[in-house]
């Protein structure tokens, strides 16, 4: 069972540790600090941490294992040619290649030590060799024709916040945008496809909304232990992919709500995963002043509400894409909200205890193993 | 030489003392401060060396006028300030 959680909140990262007494926090880095992000690198027990200054720009640090927090590179997009225009076709307005928010870290696959994998907005993919001392966008992504048409969801700019590497391929990359759908590459890199088959965008116009490029996956994740499996939690709605992300099916039902922003996946089992529903896209709450989370175990066709220490009178919480995690074992759960609250579950959701209420806004919650 | 102070409220990220510096412009100022002291680059210009959007910079009590390429002249006694606007952040 795992024993650390690492909590990004607008204003540091906390980090929760599980003792005799149960889970409590052990240490706070950044205090005062808009921490976006963190990830820990399992492969040489290293963590990551993203911090965005406002003022002062976006920042990365590292701490190796055992060692101090240490401020690495910052992945820098490229110079915009002369005379060449980028218009973000939503606002008409002409687009800056400039870094404003690190929206996904992800380790690169065991056999890559010192890989890391870095998704951005405005919506760009970075890589790292060197464990974040450099980093190299991802040109053949970042050049695709196809980007000129991505827009944004969440932010005026569109982002990519979900990188998942198989386990079986390290070359083998998908990656989410909000919005410019899901993206493939199986080559680590070089050549890119669109692979959001199947996806429906309700806001767009009823012509368009398959059209694969607009799709706005909020989150995705893959199943370790059978990673031709991928959910989504999507703007409106929840997708599921078992054919390696080629096409993908609308679950229809889903509790209260299949709106949403954060997923989990069992490591093992692909038909089990978890989910935290809000009120539709116009409102952004839990459903009825009641925080659940809801749980399929058979692929979507059916899902537990659950509720067992999660507050079910007047609470409007919501967790953001990051916020939702799952350890290694399958068995622990912890989600974190903008309001400060953090619950974990050590049964897979049947009960939930609460960690902590007061905590500045949460952004990204992690296990720590 | 002109000389360059920092907003104390990027002292806990980066040590900035007030300097002086060679540099008959903006630019020329703030490239020396960073050739010093290379981490504070990042949080003032962006990585196209243009002024961060929520930071700015006065010169002798008035603001720059050209915030993309920091071309705004200096003499040898300007009194440079590299502030924290207080919108954004």
């Amino acid at each position: 069972m795992v024993a650390n959680l690492l909590v990004s909140t607008r204003k540091g990262l906390f980090e929760f540790e599980r003792g005799s007494d149960g889970w409590a926090v052990c240490d706070t880095h950044f205090l005062g600090d808009n921490v976006t992000l963190a990830l820990h690198d399992p492969r040489d027990g290293s963590d990551y941490a993203a911090l965005n200054h406002g003022h002062f720009g976006v920042k990365l640090h590292r701490r190796d294992k055992g060692g101090a927090w240490q401020e690495i590179a910052t992945p820098e997009y490229p110079e915009k040619p002369a005379a060449s225009s980028e218009v973000n076709p939503m606002s008409q307005q002409e687009r800056e290649w400039k870094l404003s928010l690190v929206w996904a870290l992800e380790t690169g696959g065991a056999n890559e030590p010192g890989v890391i994998w870095c998704g951005t907005l405005p919506g760009a993919l970075f890589k790292s060799s060197d464990r974040g001392d450099s980093w190299q966008i991802v040109e053949s992504l970042w050049n695709h024709e196809l980007r000129q048409g991505w827009f944004g969801g969440g932010a005026d700019e569109p982002g990519v916040h979900s990188v998942c590497v198989d386990p079986r391929d390290s070359a083998h990359v998908t990656v989410a945008v909000s919005c410019g759908g899901v993206w493939r590459t199986r080559d680590g890199g070089d050549n890119w496809e669109l692979c959001a088959q199947g996806m429906r965008a309700e806001y767009m116009p009823p012509d368009e909304a398959y059209d694969q490029n607009t799709q706005d996956p909020h989150h995705m994740e893959l199943c370790p232990g059978a990673p031709d499996n991928f959910w989504v939690q999507h703007h409106n709605g929840i997708f599921r992919s078992v054919d390696d992300s080629a096409t993908w099916t609308e679950i229809e039902e889903a509790g209260p709500s299949v709106f949403g922003f954060g997923v989990a996946v069992h490591p093992r089992d692909p038909d089990t995963a978890w989910f935290v529903p809000g009120v539709n896209d116009q409102k952004r709450h839990a459903v009825a002043g009641q925080v659940v989370v809801t749980r399929t175990r058979d692929g979507g066709k059916s899902f537990d509400v659950l509720r067992d220490g999660l507050p079910q009178s007047n609470a409007y919480d919501l967790a953001l894409r990051h916020a939702l995690d799952i350890d290694s074992s399958g068995d622990v759960l912890a989600f974190g909200s903008t309001t400060g609250n953090l619950w974990l579950s050590e049964n897979q959701g049947d009960a939930w205890s609460t960690l902590a209420n007061h905590l500045p806004p949460i952004y990204a919650v992690r296990f720590r193993e | 030489m002109p000389r360059v102070s920092f907003t104390p409220n990027l002292q806990r990220h980066v040590e900035l003392p007030p300097c002086e510096v060679v540099g008959d412009s903006v630019r020329a100022a703030l490239e020396a401060v960073f050739s010093e002291r290379p981490r504070a680059r990042g949080y003032i210009v962006d990585e196209h060396g243009a002024l961060r959007a929520h930071m700015n910079v006065f010169v002798n009590g008035t603001p720059i006028k050209d915030r993309v390429t920091l071309s705004d002249v200096l003499d040898e006694r300007a009194e440079v300030f590299v502030m924290q606007a207080l919108s954004g952040g």
